[in-house]
């Protein structure tokens, strides 16, 4: 434990565990991590929609249109920054930082990987709550405000119709989503996202495979809750012109893109780890599977890189669906919610509940 | 006096909102304008404002001789050139009393063919993804560009033809056209069957066309609607069946009729008949004959007679016709265009009324509208 142990000696332990470490993990996780992720998801996406669209996606800017979304953040960032005339200044500004400062936050609680084997060493996470699993929750539930506030201030009809729209939707989509979460959280007996895994390691089983219906209700109302493709409807084009950020432009367009991109990287870790043993290799208790652990790499990098490979999967489900489905209508997908979702997630509650009592 | 679209049917009050659809936006398919009152979501009233591509195309005609009017009609459905241009020559040919070679015929059929399943790929295109599927798009430019680039050899453009005249054809069929469309009718079914792969089945695609703008076929007739909304209602007019022109009486093919007139029928059909122009399309290319491709004509053409001629096609959206006056100049009189998109158009408000804001975008698409044509 040479450098790590010798910084906790430098500037103290008190100090080092209680400020410096989660701050360097915030610095890490969000600007070697996170937005360096959503800038080239979307290029992935991008590349993957090509593919499956038969053409070739961005290949001007560097080799494979690597240096893309550098270009694309360089030319945001400069852009100018208009405000509409009539808008309301405070909100509209507001707006998209509501989007996407909860959606990063989030990430805080959400474990990459294992914690240190002896105490006191590297946790691969920033922090672990005991209430988690709610503050993801609670956090997922702001956005809307972002959303509502931005269509309302933009002083424009298609950005108020994209407001309603999403406020809706993403309400009743937090619904079954929070109760899907709960089926999850009876199996694993605790809220902390950490216990979360482990107890998936200790039964032997993913939770996908006894909350099937659970992790089915949690995903597609997440995709809902991302205003992702089938889902769309907030910002559908073809029908509301950009919805909610029709008015924005520049860098504050760019943050609600960014809230978009990092909710459903959120969605997708969450679902890792709730339903997907999070860290650990596919059947972590099967000694015959052992060389899935990568036990060459340093502790702790292979937890990262199983996470990373399942989270890559939703992203590319994401991404899939964009390139086959149409849109919902906006009273089907209300429909879709409160009729079935709702109801179904409650079953799935109630039979979780009984199961777990009767054994 | 009333504002278009105001105070005649609803009173505006606190509950309804008034939404300027257009001109400017993504799914009115170029620059048609809606005015909507909307309650919510759910629209209570609907009012098309058109002209903003108004060329006068009409007048121009009146400028030029007969012979050299054919590129205008390019301009008027500038995706269905092809199907513009037989329309326009075949009035003149009627008021001149041309009789075409057969050989010219065939290859006017077969550019008008080829033109239909064009026009619906672009039609799919843009439906499937004002509905929100975003792939179909691809797929269906995928296959136009084959069918451009046939285009392109045969006359030199892909777009504005300009590939017909009065008498018959410009240019024969250049040394293995002919083998180059045989493949693409051979192949084109297997794509047909790709589009309906993403979307004929899809339960989200069903959700957003079935039901939606149920045009009843009265209602229909009465607003002088035709092509395969008219046939969506189940009525069988189809001009390429009652009144056969060119080479459409020799060769098989069947009229597909919807039943329930609502915008997933008009979609079933649409594919249905790309499907037929191939059948069409294999029949003509057997059946092509040697020969001649422009009728004798004097070099220089006086005027025609004093009259009148009306000339009417199927083309792809419904029926084009050109109601030609003459008064003896080279030139017409007068020329007046009967557009599908047009009359078509004027049933947008009738369907749209208590839709939702998202069926109005499905309800566009289904009417196939160029504003091109409806301007003109």
């Amino acid at each position: 434990m040479g450098p790590l142990q010798s910084v906790v000696d430098f500037v103290g332990p008190e100090l080092y565990y209680w400020a410096l470490s989660p701050a360097i993990k915030i610095a890490v996780l969000l600007f070697a991590g996170i937005l360096p992720l959503i800038t080239y998801l979307v290029l992935a996406e991008r590349k993957i929609l090509g593919f499956i669209q038969v053409r070739v996606g961005p290949n001007r800017v560097g080799p494979w249109g690597l240096l893309q979304p550098i270009a694309d953040v360089m030319k945001l960032l400069v852009k100018e920054d208009v405000i509409p005339n009539r808008a309301i200044r405070w909100a509209f500004i507001l707006a998209p930082c509501l989007v996407v400062g909860p959606a990063l936050v989030i990430f805080a609680v959400i474990p990459v990987g294992p914690p240190s084997a002896e105490p006191g060493g590297l946790d691969l996470f920033v922090t672990d709550v005991n209430v988690g699993l709610l503050f993801v929750v609670a956090m997922a539930t702001i956005a809307v405000y972002g959303l509502i506030l931005g269509g309302w201030s933009s002083n424009s009809k298609f950005s108020l119709l994209g407001g309603l729209r999403s406020a809706a939707q993403m309400i009743s989509y937090e619904v079954p989503q929070g109760l899907a979460i709960v089926a999850a959280l009876l199996l694993a007996g605790s809220m902390s996202m950490v216990d979360i895994v482990e107890a998936q390691k200790n039964s032997g089983l993913w939770f996908v495979f006894p909350q099937i219906v659970g992790f089915f209700i949690y995903f597609v109302a997440g995709v809902a809750e991302s205003n992702r493709n089938p889902f769309d409807l907030p910002e559908a084009e073809s029908e509301l012109v950009a919805g909610y950020h029709t008015e924005y432009s520049g860098m504050r367009f760019a943050l609600f893109f960014l809230g978009e991109y990092a909710n459903m990287i959120v969605i997708s870790a969450v679902a890792v780890t709730l339903f997907f043993g999070g860290w650990y290799r596919p059947f972590p208790n099967v000694e015959a599977l052992a060389f899935l652990d990568l036990s060459f790499l340093p502790a702790g990098l292979a937890g990262v890189i199983w996470f990373s490979l399942k989270v890559f999967v939703f992203l590319f489900t994401y991404i899939w669906f964009r390139g086959t489905f149409p849109r919902y209508r906006f009273d089907q997908l209300m429909d879709l919610g409160w009729k079935w979702m709702i109801p179904l997630s409650l079953l799935n509650i109630f039979f979780t509940a009984l199961i777990k009592l009767l054994l | 006096m009333t504002e278009p679209g105001g105070g005649a049917h609803t009173l505006f009050d606190l509950k309804e909102m008034e939404l300027n659809f257009g001109p400017q936006h993504p799914s009115t398919h170029g620059v048609l304008r809606l005015k909507l009152k909307v309650d919510g979501e759910r629209i209570v009233d609907c009012y098309p404002i058109i002209g903003y591509l108004h060329r006068g195309t009409e007048k121009l005609f009146e400028l030029n001789p007969y012979f050299q009017n054919v590129p205008h009609t390019d301009r008027m459905d500038y995706v269905a050139a092809a199907t513009n241009n037989l329309a326009y020559v075949g009035a003149v040919e009627k008021l001149f009393g041309i009789q075409v070679p057969p050989r010219a015929s065939y290859i006017r059929t077969i550019l008008c063919e080829l033109q239909r399943i064009s026009s619906h790929l672009l039609w799919l295109a843009t439906h499937a993804i004002d509905i929100g599927a975003m792939t179909p798009f691809f797929y269906c430019f995928r296959e136009r560009e084959i069918i451009l680039d046939l285009f392109e050899e045969y006359c030199g453009a892909r777009l504005t033809l300009n590939c017909m005249r009065p008498g018959g054809q410009p240019f024969d069929l250049t040394v293995g056209w002919e083998q180059r469309c045989r493949d693409f009718v051979a192949d084109f079914p297997s794509k047909i069957a790709e589009y309906e792969g993403l979307l004929t089945d899809n339960r989200i695609w069903k959700k957003r066309t079935v039901g939606i703008g149920v045009l009843d076929p009265d209602v229909a007739l009465d607003y002088g609607i035709t092509g395969p909304l008219l046939r969506g209602s189940g009525v069988d007019w189809d001009l390429r069946k009652v009144h056969p022109y060119e080479a459409y009486g020799d060769v098989e093919f069947d009229v597909p009729l919807g039943r329930n007139g609502d915008t997933y029928d008009r979609y079933i059909i649409r594919m249905e008949e790309m499907r037929q122009s191939c059948r069409i399309l294999d029949q003509c290319l057997d059946k092509l004959p040697g020969g001649k491709i422009m009728a004798h004509k004097p070099r220089v053409m006086k005027g025609p007679k004093v009259g009148e001629a009306y000339y009417a096609i199927e083309a792809p959206k419904g029926e084009i016709g050109f109601y030609i006056v003459s008064d003896g100049k080279p030139g017409p009189y007068r020329c007046r265009v009967r557009p599908p998109s047009f009359m078509n158009l004027q049933i947008v408000p009738e369907m749209a009324k208590n839709h939702l804001l998202a069926d109005l975008v499905a309800i566009i698409g289904t009417t196939d509208i160029v504003l091109g044509e409806v301007d003109r």
